[in-house]
């Protein structure tokens, strides 16, 4: 893996996992090889359209993938060890202590039955063994934490009793409750209205600080992205098609599809007099996969060369691309530009 | 968050966390209360249960002596249901049946739940394979009728009251297999299963902490259900001369008994009759009540 960072410092890295979902017919590959690393202590966002395969990245790293999903290849290294090779009970002792996930949905995240404290209580019993009463004084502690007024009256309700926003910060606690060394964040405010987005994103922030975690951010938001992330990673189809930190995402985009994301943001300083640029199509039906770069058919660019699949190059700082304008065997415009035409409200 | 001074010690009675499970249980009752067949139900099948503790302290007469000269007499101040063919007193007979019956139906039921529910939530929960080993094998048992089922069991365990608690067990194991299958597959779907497991909990504690109470109240319908087709099929098993032996006062028995006499000693075989019909009857409303009481799409 080179990014900046070298392997030491990276908390997670994830090489060439494949994951795929088989039914009776054939094998549809959610996640073809993806690769990307979690330097310590820093943010990474996960970006890509509805279906490009983010959340089976992330639910992969947890080894959380069901039937008829599976890993078929690639290496999830943690802190130097290689999580495909672990046992389910090592993996149990992961989850939730070392490395913890929330979910995009806070409504549904919750067991009704129980009560938010015996809810955050799960981890220190799975995890530290620690009895009824000590747990839910820790779970106190969390609630605190993670800003609930009058955590102790708050311990003993249950989730309906909660709001959309409490409960995403419940779900915070309980999976920061044991400490972990990287969170999982799956579009944790995507169900949010935007002041809570933001309350939660500038919490998520401050805890990361406090305890020194690393985040994968998984969001389809660039908003979010940009205020929340030090590196980027943008997928489409089930492959990384760029990796940059966020000033270079932002000021310097390079592959097409970069781009479109961010020319299709609205801009909030300037009336829209046309329409909102789109990328044209759609994505790509599993089973119709194009045969070379998976965004040529979308692509404006989109030359003779995109019929073979581009491989992820680095550059000298460590940024990746997959896109052959970038390299020397481009057949298109020897001239093209590929720029964002929103970058000069974003630089 | 509407307060925002809430010190902990002023937490009046009213601020007290509303406990969802209480409330939901007060809810229930006052559906359950609106129901009125399922009330009258549930009060029957309360009194057959005093019946069955209190009952046999209450007569005279014991259940297996009778005075033969009085044999087949019709009902009368003496014997109010009349006595049979040793003329053994028919009420004193019921009233000792009633626990027999009772034992049979909560037994029979508890048991073939547990296996049911147990077989049910582990197809449901693992899918696949174990899903498909497990259904398949409760679908053989669903295909025999149920009570040719325990009539095969019953003889190759040999006719007692206790194997006919397990062969009606057998047969309405695959009945709660599949309603608990059912329910788990849509209970495991839901996020917080997967936040749970995201949190590095078991699978035995998904199943049996955050899955199961999600999955009781079909459960309890079910087996307030099965009871009365356990006491059904039961009373059919002695009838039948497998289940209870003489002189045991099981319904059944005495109802087979008292077939011989049906011309001129009708009330032999139409009390004890009465009484499996009553028993049936208060379970089988009972359920039907709880069932509307629980399903949360009946409001009102």
């Amino acid at each position: 893996m080179s990014t900046k960072t070298n392997s030491n410092e990276n908390i997670l890295e994830v090489n060439e996992l494949k994951t795929s979902f088989f039914t009776d017919e054939m094998e549809v590959k959610a996640v073809d090889g993806v690769t990307f690393a979690i330097p310590k202590g820093k943010t990474v966002g996960l970006v890509g359209e509805s279906g490009s395969g983010k959340s089976i990245s992330s639910l992969s790293t947890l080894r959380l993938i069901e039937r008829p999903g599976k890993i078929v290849g690639g290496e999830i290294k943690f802190k130097g060890e290689n999580l495909l090779e672990k046992s389910e009970a090592q993996m149990r002792k992961i989850r939730g202590n070392e490395i913890s996930m929330i979910f995009q949905e806070p409504m549904t995240s919750l067991n009704p039955t129980y009560t938010v404290g015996q809810q955050i209580s799960e981890a220190y019993k799975i995890h530290e063994n620690l009895g009824k009463k000590q747990a839910i004084e820790r779970s106190i502690e969390m609630l605190k934490l993670v800003g609930i007024p009058s955590p102790e009256k708050r311990v003993n309700q249950y989730p309906h009793e909660l709001s959309g926003g409490m409960r995403q910060r419940v779900m915070i606690a309980m999976a920061l409750a044991c400490n972990p060394e990287l969170l999982i964040a799956d579009e944790p405010t995507t169900a949010l209205d935007v002041t809570i987005q933001a309350q939660i994103l500038e919490l998520i922030k401050d805890l990361q600080e406090r305890l020194n975690m690393s985040v994968l951010l998984i969001t389809h938001d660039l908003g979010v992205v940009a205020e929340t992330c030090d590196y980027v990673a943008v997928m489409y189809c089930g492959k990384i098609v760029e990796f940059a930190d966020v000033n270079t995402i932002f000021s310097n985009p390079k592959h097409p599809y970069t781009v479109g994301l961010l020319d299709s943001l609205p801009p909030h300083d300037r009336d829209i007099k046309d329409d909102l640029p789109v990328i044209r199509g759609s994505v790509p039906s599993p089973a119709e996969m194009p045969e070379g770069c998976r965004f040529a058919p979308r692509c404006p660019f989109a030359s003779e060369v995109c019929k073979t699949l581009p491989t992820l190059e680095t550059d000298e700082n460590g940024n990746q691309i997959r896109c052959w304008i970038y390299s020397d065997k481009w057949d298109g415009d020897p001239e093209v530009k590929v720029h964002a035409k929103n970058t000069e409200r974003t630089s | 968050m509407g307060e925002p001074n809430v010190d902990n010690n002023t937490v009046t009675q009213e601020q007290k966390p509303l406990n969802p499970r209480v409330e939901s249980w007060k809810n229930f009752f006052k559906k359950l209360r609106k129901n009125k067949a399922a009330m009258v139900g549930g009060i029957f099948i309360l009194f057959f249960i005093v019946v069955a503790i209190a009952g046999p302290f209450l007569t005279t007469y014991e259940p297996d002596k009778g005075e033969i000269v009085n044999k087949l007499a019709p009902p009368s101040a003496d014997h109010w249901f009349g006595t049979d063919h040793h003329g053994r007193d028919i009420f004193t007979r019921i009233i000792h049946g009633m626990h027999l019956t009772l034992y049979i139906g909560f037994f029979s039921v508890i048991l073939g739940a547990t296996v049911g529910v147990l077989l049910g939530i582990i197809a449901g929960y693992y899918g696949g394979r174990t899903d498909t080993i497990i259904m398949r094998l409760m679908d053989v048992l669903l295909a025999f009728p149920g009570i040719l089922l325990a009539l095969a069991i019953v003889s190759v365990l040999g006719a007692s009251l206790n194997n006919v608690i397990i062969a009606v067990a057998i047969f309405s194991v695959p009945v709660f297999a599949r309603i608990v299958r059912g329910s788990t597959l849509s209970v495991k779907k839901l996020e917080y299963v997967d936040a749970i497991r995201a949190l590095g909990a078991s699978d035995t504690r998904i199943i049996f902490k955050h899955i199961l109470p999600n999955v009781t109240s079909p459960i309890i319908v079910q087996a307030t259900l099965n009871i009365a087709t356990a006491v059904l099929s039961a009373s059919g098993l002695s009838f039948l001369g497998l289940g209870a032996q003489p002189p045991m006062p099981e319904w059944g028995a005495m109802l087979s008994d008292g077939r011989n006499y049906l011309y001129n000693a009708p009330h032999v075989a139409f009390f004890p009759g009465i009484a499996i019909v009553a028993v049936v009857l208060a379970f089988n409303i009972l359920g039907d009540g709880l069932r509307d009481a629980l399903d949360p799409k009946m409001k009102n």
